[in-house]
């Protein structure tokens, strides 16, 4: 592989996690972001078992892109995506009954996680399968990073643990509405409330930036 | 599953467990669509529409399933089922009203991925709801997911009149507006059991 084009794999991988970061800068697949990150724990099951879909998908997409006619081709995506969630639905119920009880319903709806969708749409319809897999793995990595991002916050205030190890011991009152539907939609808008100060921040710095060049 | 009358369950639907605020059901329609309030309520009673068929079918072919033992298809075929739906309200506006097909627009076809529909249809079946049950849930979910557009809108439509810090707009505030609203209706929790 040529510098250059390893360059792109690693742009490809680069950009779901950072850029294009599905929670925070698209703002895409939120109800499974929002439902499940009452804990760590709750969030990294169902980041993985997203990531695991996406990334299948996605790869399946891709090596179909040229059979599949283009009228039907949503359909498709929208069949080969639920076979791979059922497929995960089967495995968390064998692997960890807790788990699949803490996720309930949610597992099933990954199917209409917009983000599955969207890449599948957006990037693998039109690229080689290792691209598309590269990509469909940044993306998952971003999507975990974003549903971790907010489930420790949220256990941590809303519990007082982290992965279910107490960090503040006895005296600490949870905050509860943090771990009630109220605190995800709140801790998501801190996020992005953060995210995008930075952002104005950084832009206020490159302008003035310009502005001593140009004096 | 304890026998719940209709009326529980309707309340339960629109108010105590309103699929928006306390499921997170149907996010991407509720922070897409709900800008301006003419756009909100029609897409609100489109997606209903869309649940009750969904509803309905979803209902049938469970029995289809079971009967032959062919649970695992059933998320499968739920979605294909929705996706047709989704197809023919699509087809419905198009002829009927134009404008309002082309104010909504992407986020007409995104119904098919609006999880509350798949929501719906999931629930009914885990919760062994009859066939009258399975009905009132789903049009109480639906009414519940206008509710909350139509409440989201009518605020978001005051808000532009008002100064807001540049920092705090777009997503960042509708989150924290929907947190509020959240809030609120959790002050209907025990309601209709």
């Amino acid at each position: 592989m040529s510098d250059l084009s390893r360059a792109q794999t690693f742009d490809e991988f680069m950009e779901g996690i950072w850029r294009q970061n599905p929670v925070f800068v698209m703002v895409l697949g939120m109800c499974p972001t929002l439902a499940v990150t009452v804990s760590a724990m709750n969030a990294l099951s169902m980041g993985l078992a997203t990531a695991f879909v996406l990334v299948c998908s996605c790869g399946l997409v891709s090596l179909m892109r040229n059979i599949v006619p283009k009228e039907v081709r949503i359909a498709t995506y929208i069949v080969i995506i639920a076979t791979f969630v059922t497929v995960v639905d089967y495995v968390i119920q064998a692997v960890s009954l807790a788990v699949y009880d803490a996720l309930g319903a949610f597992i099933q709806l990954i199917v209409v996680n917009c983000i599955i969708l969207g890449r599948a749409e957006a990037h693998a319809s039109k690229n080689p399968p290792i691209t598309a897999m590269v990509n469909a793995l940044g993306m998952s990595l971003g999507f975990v990073i974003g549903l971790l991002a907010l489930g420790t916050v949220r256990e941590v205030l809303g519990a007082g643990t982290l992965f279910g190890v107490s960090l503040f011991g006895a005296n600490f009152q949870p905050w509860v509405v943090m771990v009630l539907p109220p605190g995800g939609f709140i801790v998501l808008g801190g996020w992005l409330l953060l995210f995008s100060a930075l952002k104005r921040r950084k832009e206020a710095r490159l302008a003035a930036q310009e502005g001593g060049h140009g004096a | 599953m304890a026998p719940e009358s209709l009326g529980q369950i309707f309340l339960a639907a629109v108010l105590a467990n309103n699929f928006v605020l306390a499921m997170f059901l149907g996010l991407c329609p509720f922070l897409g669509v709900s800008a301006r309030l003419d756009t909100a309520f029609p897409m609100g009673v489109a997606t209903t529409f869309v649940m009750l068929v969904a509803s309905l079918c979803a209902f049938g072919l469970n029995l289809l399933l079971t009967m032959f033992q062919l649970e695992f298809l059933r998320l499968i075929s739920y979605i294909v089922v929705i996706a047709s739906a989704v197809q023919l309200v699509e087809m419905f506006l198009k002829k009927t009203s134009p404008a309002l097909f082309r104010a909504l627009g992407i986020y007409l076809p995104l119904i098919t991925t609006n999880c509350a529909v798949l929501g719906v249809a999931l629930f009914q079946t885990a919760r062994e709801y009859s066939f009258a049950q399975a009905m009132v849930f789903s049009f109480g979910g639906g009414s519940g997911f206008t509710l909350a557009l139509v409440l989201m809108a009518s605020v978001r439509e005051r808000l532009q009149l008002s100064n807001v810090p540049g920092v705090v707009q777009g997503t960042a505030l509708s989150l924290m507006l929907a947190g509020l609203l959240s809030m609120a209706f959790m002050g209907f929790a025990g309601l209709g059991g």
